[in-house]
């Protein structure tokens, strides 16, 4: 989450309070991600000194009483983030991915097992969040949107774990001694 | 007790060489007020799991046990009566028959019980009213959405006073939204104390259960312990502040 824009963002709704523009990130964020205040303030200063925002008063640091308002550069610079994506080219190092492949060649390790211990614990974490839902009255959208996010997110490598599990089973089923490890890492070259 | 019980059940079709085991000596107990989601890959055994425990297929082996009753030592009118009166199935494909409306649809099990017609259709709208779907009542299902579909089949399956709910992939062909929607009805369903089993191959679903059990080839391999509440699942959160 970026504090530069998620603070444009709520500028372009209207000038704002050093204060408020805190509590109103602390309230939209707070439950979710990690927040230094002081990073508020300091974030509010570095956009000033950018002049992407501007204050009623500018010869005095960015503090809880002073009035800010979004400039043109600013929209401009919140514009272009929102519409943005971010970069997924680059697949992350997943370590869950990685202890799977690495299971195929422990000798006397099941596989199927490992994947199981770690469904598992994903569909365990998704009860806890689902928990989250069941209170309709109380499920604002932003809470809503973020929960929604987790369980995907959770939810999708469940899916792979699933079709690994698949895969594992039908791989031993046709060819029990194929070593996978040196044809993935061939192809994978070959796509470069 | 548990509501519902599975006792050693297993189920095997065909025989010799072509013999498949599609159950093997399952053991799995739902609780009354509680929600189990089974999870497993196609050809685990889930469906035939629920089909054992409503009673619609006998088991190979074993003993399912409904409220204290083993079914194997029930006639089979006494099994049927069990069906109509105690049991109901929620289908992905909605299982509604076209020619009757909405309350039609859902009053249909109290009337096949011998109900008399008038107070089977003010039970079948109560169904209705209890999920959101009072002004659908006079509606046919090709005049539905596919969530107020499932919502009908729903209240079928919680009309009168059925105790124990058994539903196969309740929202396979509904977006998140309704799917959401179904759960949170066989979930409040649950908190009226009716005992319900989901089965599932969507994680998403078996989330909202209170256990969630994994099935594979035909036995239970694993299952989740009870999820800790929502609090302890903020505090693990980044963010100290509780939500609002």
């Amino acid at each position: 989450m970026s504090v530069r824009h998620a603070l444009l963002a709520f500028l372009s709704e209207g000038p704002n309070y050093g204060l408020q523009l805190r509590q109103e990130f602390e309230e939209s964020t707070g439950e979710v991600w990690p927040l230094n205040v002081g990073q508020v303030y300091t974030t509010l200063q570095r956009l000033e000194r950018d002049e992407l925002i501007e204050s009623d008063d500018r010869g005095e640091d960015a503090g809880p009483q002073k009035v800010f308002h979004i400039t043109e550069a600013g929209r401009k610079e919140l514009d272009t983030w929102l519409s943005t994506p971010p970069d997924m080219t680059e697949p992350p190092r997943d370590e869950l991915v990685i202890k799977v492949l690495a299971a195929l060649r422990v000798p006397d390790v099941s596989v199927h097992d490992v994947i199981q211990v770690h469904r598992r614990y994903l569909v365990e974490l998704m009860q806890q969040w689902t928990r989250l839902k069941e209170d309709e009255a109380d499920f604002d959208l932003t809470f809503a949107l973020v929960v929604d996010a987790e369980l995907f997110r959770l939810d999708s490598i469940v899916r792979w774990l699933d079709t690994a599990d698949g895969r594992v089973k039908r791989a031993a089923l046709e060819a029990p001694s194929a070593k996978p490890g040196p044809l993935i890492r061939r192809r994978l070259v070959a796509r470069r | 007790m548990s509501y519902l019980e599975l006792r050693r059940v297993s189920k095997s079709y065909g025989a010799g060489a072509t013999e498949v085991h599609a159950l093997s000596a399952l053991d799995l107990a739902v609780e009354r007020g509680s929600l189990v989601a089974v999870m497993g890959p196609s050809g685990s055994g889930k469906s035939t799991l629920l089909t054992i425990a409503g009673s619609l297929e006998e088991p190979s082996s074993g003993e399912v046990v409904i409220d204290g009753n083993a079914l194997s030592s029930m006639s089979r009118n006494d099994k049927a009566r069990l069906r109509r009166r105690t049991v109901g199935y929620v289908f992905q494909d909605f299982n509604l028959l076209a020619g009757l409306t909405a309350a039609e649809n859902a009053s249909l099990p109290l009337e096949l019980d011998g109900i008399s017609a008038k107070t089977a259709h003010l039970a079948g709208v109560a169904a209705l009213e209890e999920l959101g779907l009072a002004d659908r009542a006079t509606h046919y299902p090709d005049e539905l959405s596919g969530g107020e579909r499932q919502r009908v089949a729903i209240a079928r399956a919680i009309v009168g006073e059925r105790s124990l709910l058994l539903a196969d992939e309740p929202s396979g062909a509904l977006d998140s939204t309704n799917s959401e929607a179904v759960m949170r009805m066989i979930l409040t369903a649950c908190h009226r104390g009716v005992a319900a089993m989901v089965v599932t191959h969507d994680a998403q679903l078996a989330a909202w259960a209170d256990r969630v059990v994994f099935i594979r080839d035909g036995r239970i391999v694993d299952q989740t312990v009870p999820p800790p509440t929502p609090e302890s699942l903020v505090a693990h959160l980044p963010a100290p502040s509780p939500r609002r």
